[in-house]
């Protein structure tokens, strides 16, 4: 019996061990090719089915984010006056916006060639920036940066750069002035707001 | 004359555009970086309207009617004129070998690439720069001053500002003395650059709150990374 729950420690062990020792620059590479080979052969997705590319985004990169650093980076020194339960829904709200964001940007830029830049790492960094260019016919490549930090669980996303314009940071003066005005239940409320509108475009296409 | 009028009315009405703004300024929420937002809000509906009306359907139309090999065609041959310029301020920035690269862009573009209508210099390993008056006069240690938005140009800082009117007299396109071809040549540069922007627009309606602050809030982070080569102090807090 010993022996059993040794063995299945061992497996349980090695499974996460495995997710975890998935280079930082070789999972974004995978998911970034396996996701743009589904882009690019599903007709249904190009003619923009948005629940099916929604779908595709859910299961395929939203596993690799995380969401409550992001909010709390896009929040700034006024994330702090959040509670618990007021983080958990800004959290699910902001993850809504992020991944209907990205679906698009998917969809819309499906064509592009993406290169992969060399990662430059210590094997004791825990927290690193993979490099990718996205090229673009008659103009300068434009970079595309991900910021990955090391969990128990492997490496995961909390913040996403486009030619240096970051997707989270680029909330932060928005998100902090609605917070000093109407609360955070206000940014909670523009949020959903946001989210309701995107969900009604998306699902009438 | 008759064109003389029509951009003497234009101005009239961005005067008035302007004052109407500046008297909603008092709407401001109290930004730093942009303490002119109740002015720079009405400029940005201005320049929204006039794009909604007439620059984005134009080239959406420009976008559907040409094959792609024509569009890249357009967008290499204007990109081949902008190298010489981005060339300059490489080397008014004091980076020589990056000019010299640019210099060789222009060349090999211009020859083998007939007329700049193919980019084989990035085939070759010429990599394409950005660079205007603005991002030299940040390099020089000027810094950006206030988020300003210019009617038609669009969003700027200060510093920006003065660097595009240096940008306007030196442009080749601009200085073209045959005013038919210039004010063509101009307009299809406009529409060109417009047309590769539809489908990042589509990304920021999907994901502004308030479409004024990500753009505004989007460009100076952009032109902060620009300044800096790509390679800008992270601030995170």
């Amino acid at each position: 019996m010993k022996y059993l729950l040794g063995l299945l420690a061992a497996c349980l062990f090695s499974a996460t061990s495995i997710a975890a020792d998935v280079a930082p620059d070789v999972l974004v590479k995978n998911v970034t090719t396996e996701v743009l080979d589904v882009v690019r052969k599903d007709r249904d997705i190009q003619n923009g089915n948005s629940k099916k590319t929604l779908e595709l985004v859910e299961t395929k990169i939203l596993p690799h984010f995380n969401f409550q650093r992001m909010v709390q980076l896009a929040m700034g020194r006024e994330g702090r006056k959040a509670t618990p339960e007021q983080l958990k829904t800004l959290t699910d709200e902001f993850r809504n916006l992020l991944v209907r964001t990205y679906s698009k940007a998917l969809t819309e830029f499906r064509n592009q060639e993406i290169t992969y830049k060399p990662l430059k790492m210590a094997a004791t960094d825990t927290d690193v920036k993979v490099r990718t260019e996205i090229k673009q016919s008659g103009g300068k490549p434009v970079a595309l940066d991900y910021y990955l930090e090391k969990s128990p669980a492997g490496w995961k996303v909390y913040d996403v750069e486009v030619g240096g314009v970051s997707l989270i940071t680029n909330y932060r003066t928005t998100f902090g002035q609605e917070i000093q005005n109407n609360g955070v239940d206000g940014l909670i409320r523009i949020l959903q707001a946001k989210n309701k509108t995107g969900e009604a475009s998306g699902s009438a296409k | 004359m008759n064109s003389q009028k029509t951009l003497t009315r234009f101005k009239a009405a961005v005067i008035v555009l302007a004052l109407s703004g500046l008297l909603g300024g008092c709407a401001t929420s109290g930004n730093p970086k942009d303490p002119i937002e109740g002015f720079n809000r009405a400029m940005f509906a201005f320049n929204e309207g006039l794009d909604t009306v007439l620059i984005k359907p134009v080239a959406q139309g420009y976008d559907t009617a040409l094959p792609t090999p024509v569009k890249t065609g357009v967008t290499n041959f204007f990109g081949n004129i902008a190298d010489l310029f981005i060339g300059l301020n490489n080397l008014l920035q004091g980076k020589a070998g990056q000019a010299v690269s640019d210099l060789g862009r222009v060349a090999i573009n211009s020859t083998i690439g007939i007329l700049g209508l193919f980019d084989v210099a990035t085939e070759a390993g010429l990599e394409k720069h950005e660079e205007d008056f603005g991002q030299t006069f940040g390099r020089w240690g000027m810094g950006d001053g206030a988020y300003v938005v210019i009617p038609v140009f669009g969003p700027r800082t200060v510093r920006d500002t003065a660097g595009l009117v240096l940008d306007v007299a030196v442009d080749p396109v601009g200085n073209v003395d045959h005013v038919a071809t210039r004010n063509s040549l101009l307009a299809l540069r406009m529409i060109d650059t417009r047309a590769d922007l539809l489908p990042a627009d589509k990304v920021i309606e999907e994901a502004a709150l308030d479409k004024y602050s990500y753009v505004r809030d989007g460009y100076l982070q952009r032109r902060r990374n620009l300044v800096h080569d790509g390679n800008p102090p992270r601030d995170i807090d």
